[in-house]
């Protein structure tokens, strides 16, 4: 081997390349920059460089929210929605998650339903409405109809892609034991599709919420969709922003809501 | 001794749509016995366990049981899986539970059942735990904990400790064979390693390149008990050699395949 010496310089430190890459959130940020857009949006309005009449102050919007949760005005649109909200989504998860089951399960169904939905999913269901508002009536029924042709597809889809993630291996082991096919399914298959299907579930919701207003923005007096159209008519801006402050509040808690769920069933992931 | 029973396999043969698997694969496995099925990757090693124990259909041939399986047992053809194949989201003694919960038994019995499999295989303080919460060496003792619940009259594994590493799989080897002497377990034992087949297999079956076919079967004399002692490892790097020889040829042949594929 070759005589090496090392010399006496003083040893140069490894330069560290590993960082960045890594963009954890840090929960104040958001908390600061909301109250930062908050307090601009104010100052601004009130040196005059916001109109008020197009976008009214933070302040003068939460006194409207204020005033209309104490007139009762708020809970009596916001329980109607709710109730149309609550009844369509129902509906159209049962009936995606049953039908989205099927396409999973069997090729019969794959073969014959795949097709039909890829086929329905992309027609906007608010185009629907004026068809089902002919075949049902003005009434709540083609509301929650509309609500529930919405809800279904991403439930359907989100279904199906849950079965076929479902690991292979896992069937082919319950097989491997003689579990009879209704116990692969509860015990293997209902379990394994859960994280999907609650993914579908923040998706429809948020369907359900963008349908319910603009159901009710066309044939309905009662309801938030309602109280939005009549408010922006009447040009009172205060009230149309604390309407949709509400439908915001409402869509953060039905997101919590399905993260608290995930956070339940999910808990072994 | 005797055997009450053995699984035999005639004439097998498989293809996956227009490729052909396997080849006229006829054996049988003795009550009692353990046999160990080697060869090149891809020569239908896996496909020839899963027709085993019915979980493929095979071309043509068939698998048949000759005398009587033990009264006893709640499933006779139960595998271990390479994965572990273990529920996320059941416990480990949910796991254990799960091939019972369909058969007829009382609730007594079943708890009994798996508290013995988990004691049986050191998992009696894990019960509670989810597989997220075990290594890969405790996760296995959790798939042969699920096999032993039954009274398997036949373990069917398809290479149990290639996912873990070197040190677990030696420990688990271990307990293996404590289980089987104690147990007298009949197992077909699909795996790549030479040296796990020596150390664990009573006879060594040797499938050619796909589509795969019967080299040799060879016998490993020295009992297992014994295999570790200085005296026999001799005999035994002996006979790995004389089958390393063996499958290399086919092993090169069958990775210039697949490379040129």
């Amino acid at each position: 081997m070759a005589d090496m010496s090392i010399d006496n310089r003083a040893p140069a430190p490894v330069t560290f390349r590993g960082g960045g890459f890594d963009p954890v959130p840090r929960p104040w940020v958001a908390w600061l920059f909301f109250a930062a857009v908050l307090l601009l949006w104010q100052v601004g309005s009130a040196w005059g460089l916001i109109d008020s009449l197009f976008l009214p102050a933070p302040l003068r919007i939460a006194q409207s929210l204020y005033d209309l949760a104490a007139s009762g005005d708020l809970l009596r649109h916001l329980g109607v929605s709710l109730m149309r909200i609550g009844a369509g989504w129902l509906i159209g998860t049962v009936a995606g998650v049953l039908v989205g089951g099927m396409i999973g399960l069997s090729w019969l169904w794959r073969s014959a339903g795949l097709p039909f939905i890829s086929a329905l999913f992309p027609i906007p269901k608010i185009a629907l409405l004026p068809l089902l508002i002919l075949w049902l009536g003005i009434g709540e029924a083609s509301k929650v109809a509309t609500i529930a042709l919405g809800v279904f597809f991403p439930m359907a889809i989100s279904t199906y892609a849950g079965v076929d993630n479902v690991q292979r291996n896992l069937i082919r082991m319950a097989q491997s034991f003689n579990l009879p096919v209704p116990s692969i399914v509860l015990n293997v298959v209902i379990p394994g599709m859960l994280p999907s299907v609650l993914s579908g579930c923040r998706i429809s919701a948020s369907i359900a919420l963008i349908l319910v207003v603009s159901a009710e923005m066309i044939g309905a007096n009662v309801g938030i969709g309602a109280f939005l159209l009549t408010a922006g008519n009447l040009m009172q801006t205060d009230q149309l922003m604390a309407g949709i402050v509400a439908i915001s509040i409402l869509g953060l808690l039905i997101g919590a809501l399905i993260s608290w769920l995930e956070r339940i069933l999910l808990s072994w992931r | 001794m005797t055997a009450a029973f053995e699984l035999v396999a005639e004439r097998i043969h498989h293809r996956y749509g227009m490729l052909p698997v396997l080849e006229d694969v006829s054996f049988a496995i003795r009550q009692g016995e353990i046999l160990a099925i080697v060869g090149p990757s891809g020569c239908g090693k896996s496909t020839l366990l899963g027709i085993l124990g019915g979980l493929l259909q095979p071309a043509s041939g068939a698998v048949a049981v000759r005398g009587t399986i033990p009264s006893d047992t709640l499933n006779p053809f139960t595998y271990i899986f390479q994965d572990f194949a273990l529920l996320p989201w059941r416990t480990v003694a949910g796991n254990v539970r799960l091939p019972l919960e369909h058969q007829p038994l009382s609730r007594a019995d079943r708890d009994s059942r798996v508290a013995d499999a988990l004691a049986r295989t050191g998992l009696a303080d894990f019960g509670h735990a989810l597989p997220k919460q075990l290594s890969g060496g405790m996760r296995q003792r959790v798939g042969i904990a699920r096999a032993l619940v039954v009274k398997p009259a036949v373990l069917l594994m398809d290479e149990p400790f290639s996912a873990l590493d070197a040190q677990t799989r030696d420990l688990l080897m271990d307990d293996f064979e404590a289980i089987w002497a104690r147990e007298n377990t009949t197992a077909a034992y699909v795996t790549h390693n030479l040296h796990e087949a020596l150390r664990m297999a009573d006879r060594i079956m040797i499938l050619r390149r796909r589509p795969g076919s019967i080299r040799e079967i060879v016998a490993v004399a020295i009992p297992r008990a014994e295999r570790r002692e200085d005296a026999a490892r001799r005999d035994l790097a002996r006979l790995h050699d004389q089958l390393w020889a063996n499958i290399r040829q086919e092993a090169q042949i069958a990775d210039r395949e697949i490379t040129d594929g």
